[in-house]
């Protein structure tokens, strides 16, 4: 197993929800939340999946570990024992794999339980794990609290008695409880304080130093990632439009919809403001997505070409390893 | 990015941040559940004043036979509808029981019929209700079917069909009550699953691969206990009244047992009513007493398990 190999991939991931309506609740259409990813997740890498809201990032996060089951295509898990396709496990058999995927959730007022004290809360899957005695789990569950920078004593506490912060680190300990390879960190730190917010991740690196984790890091904010990760999947609709080193999305941005997602970092200058690119409209429905490039109907490039023909995403010639996009105007000069 | 803090021009997230801190701070104040929720509803006077008329009125049936002096079921022909009086505090009825010993025995039966019938309906909607709302699915739907058509049968001819078939008994008109009755609960039940399944915990604990069963009734029930407490205190009132107005009729428990809709049940006699107001007035008015304590107890329990009003 050698550091760089995928601990995960995916091959045409889609997770398409039925749209209800009318009294008899008959499927009009469906939402593709996520149409067609391929991905591959390196071991020990931070991948970033970013976009706006509604592009699919958290649905495809949630179809990683099976918490929402993809509708085609596949999830294969690469470990010490070979591969497995997780897509194909049912309940039962997943039960292994679990082990190995957790996640951090985004909302910190909703990820305890309110009607149990840290220690109800984090004891119950450590039993489900095979930690018997109820003195090792209370070990464990201190542990892990400190390890995340908290007092072992904080565990008979109630989730309403901590801050943001605190739930936010409480919510990775949780995830950590199991020692999995892989994290999700679902908007992980996007609640929090901007000073808060830097405490969290500069937590989520040590403890990736020092457990060998590898995460998935789902964000909207593209301050956060480039802060954090080694590599950036920009979604659009369901899609990956742009996936590349993280240097090089900020140095070299190659797809329009990526270029104008960086010029929306808040600067501190306002007067900056004038250089970036307003989107157009609204993101479109998912239930019927545009014709052709999805996003031709807000891109500031867009020729005849894009309205009819899917573009690929193709593999570009970059410095940092491979750089891919899906448009058809690459190699061709953007017009200005 | 500490310091890149301070010059950072505000924006919309921040106004976020801020709300999320005054929530916070707004509950830093409180530590203890249940400390809490027990100060809630001792603040609460009229839940109080509920809680101790229902503990009287319990407590006084509970031990019956060791305040009534008379027996309520054997007739005294030398006292035929005696007002009140040193010997008889509430008179006689007709056939010269006593009818203070009638009430108080009157009321283990009716508070048993009342709290049996919701604390089971209570159970068997929640047993339903919690597993089916959070899995949803072919289960749900049955289950929501099955409600539908206990609930959409007017409930006197539920009665008159099941009376005719299991004949007039204390424990049919239990059954009979938690057929109709659970119906309610279990909606409720099922729609706090349905939103607290969204909670991110919930999806935590699914992704450790925990069982259907055990997220649950262990982890997702007691996030729900609060408004199931209330409606239990409620349908316990409302079924109290429904055994009064049935026995009433003649319908309820058979009338050789002493219930408050039996006691009741005298004063259809026109006669009665009129010139023999002991009979039905102090037994009436318990009924309204027991009913309006227990509403309170449960307006009481609401206000203290709202999550809206934490504080
Ligand atoms: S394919 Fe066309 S519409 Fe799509 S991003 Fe490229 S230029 Fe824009």
């Amino acid at each position: 197993m050698q550091p760089n190999d995928p601990i995960l991939k995916l091959r045409d991931v889609q997770v398409h929800f039925p749209v209800k309506t009318g009294v008899f609740k008959r499927v009009t259409g469906h939402v593709r939340a996520v149409d067609g990813v391929d991905l591959d997740v390196r071991r020990g890498e931070v991948l970033g999946l970013v976009g706006e809201s509604g592009c699919g990032k958290t649905t495809l996060g949630k179809a990683i570990l099976q918490l929402v089951r993809a509708t085609q295509g596949t999830v294969t898990y690469s470990g010490e024992d070979g591969e497995t396709e997780l897509t194909s496990l049912d309940d039962a058999g997943l039960f292994r794999f679990r082990k190995r995927l957790q996640i951090v959730f985004q909302d910190p007022h909703s990820s305890l339980n309110p009607a149990f004290t840290i220690f109800g809360s984090l004891e119950d899957p450590l039993r489900h794990y095979g930690v018997k005695t109820r003195e090792e789990r209370r070990k464990i569950v201190g542990d892990l609290l400190e390890a995340v920078n908290m007092r072992r004593e904080s565990m008979d506490r109630y989730p309403h008695e901590f801050s943001g912060g605190q739930r936010q680190r409480i919510g990775i300990a949780r995830a950590l409880s199991i020692e999995p390879e892989l994290i999700v960190c679902d908007e992980a730190v996007s609640a929090l304080d901007v000073s808060i917010q830097a405490q969290v991740l500069q937590l989520l690196m040590a403890l990736k130093r020092e457990k060998n984790l590898t995460y998935v890091f789902i964000t909207h904010d593209l301050s956060v990632t480039e802060y954090l990760c080694d590599r950036i999947a920009v979604m659009y609709l369901g899609k990956i439009v742009e996936l590349c080193d993280a240097e090089d999305l900020y140095a070299n941005t190659l797809h329009p919809y990526s270029e104008a997602l960086l010029s929306a970092i808040p600067v501190a200058d306002l007067d900056k403001k004038s250089r970036r690119i307003v989107l157009q409209g609204d993101v479109p429905s998912p239930v019927n997505p545009p014709s052709g490039c999805p996003f031709h109907p807000r891109c500031r490039y867009a020729v005849d070409r894009c309205k009819t023909e899917v573009p690929e995403l193709r593999r570009f010639k970059s410095a940092k390893g491979e750089h891919m996009a899906a448009c058809h105007l690459i190699d061709q000069p953007l017009a200005e | 990015m500490t310091d890149a803090n301070a010059t950072r021009p505000r924006t919309r997230r921040d106004a976020q941040f801020d709300k999320i801190r005054d929530r916070e701070a707004a509950l830093a104040g409180t530590r203890q559940r249940t400390g809490r929720f027990m100060s809630k509803f001792l603040n609460n006077r009229l839940a109080v004043m509920g809680f101790v008329i229902f503990a009287v009125i319990c407590l006084m049936s509970l031990f019956a036979p060791l305040i009534a002096q008379h027996d309520p079921m054997s007739p005294n022909l030398r006292a035929i509808a005696k007002p009140p009086s040193a010997e008889h505090w509430f008179g006689t009825d007709k056939t010269g029981r006593d009818v203070f010993a009638r009430v108080l025995y009157g009321g283990r039966i009716s508070i048993l019929v009342g709290l049996g019938s919701a604390l089971l309906s209570a159970i068997i909607g929640v047993i339903i209700g919690v597993y089916s709302g959070y899995v949803g699915g072919w289960l749900d739907w049955i289950a929501m079917r099955i409600s539908e058509i206990f609930m959409s049968f007017p409930q006197i001819i539920l009665v008159l069909l099941l009376v005719a078939i299991l004949g007039q008994s204390l424990l049919n008109l239990i059954v009979i009550f938690t057929l109709t009755g659970w119906g309610g609960i279990y909606r409720m039940a099922r729609a706090r699953m349905l939103s607290i399944r969204e909670e991110e915990y919930v999806q935590a604990l699914r992704s450790f691969g925990l069982g259907p069963a055990r997220i649950a009734y262990k982890h997702m029930l007691p996030n729900a206990l609060g408004p199931i407490m209330v409606n239990i205190t409620l349908s316990t009132a409302a079924f109290i009244l429904q055994e009064a107005g049935l026995s009433f009729l003649g319908l309820g428990v058979p009338l050789s047992i002493p219930t408050w809709g039996n006691i009741l049940n005298a004063a259809q006699d026109l006669r009665v009513l009129e010139q023999n107001w002991w009979i039905w007035l102090p037994v009436g008015a318990t009924i309204s007493l027991f009913v309006l304590s227990v509403n309170f107890i449960g307006d009481g329990l609401r206000d203290a398990t709202d999550p809206s009003q934490q504080g």
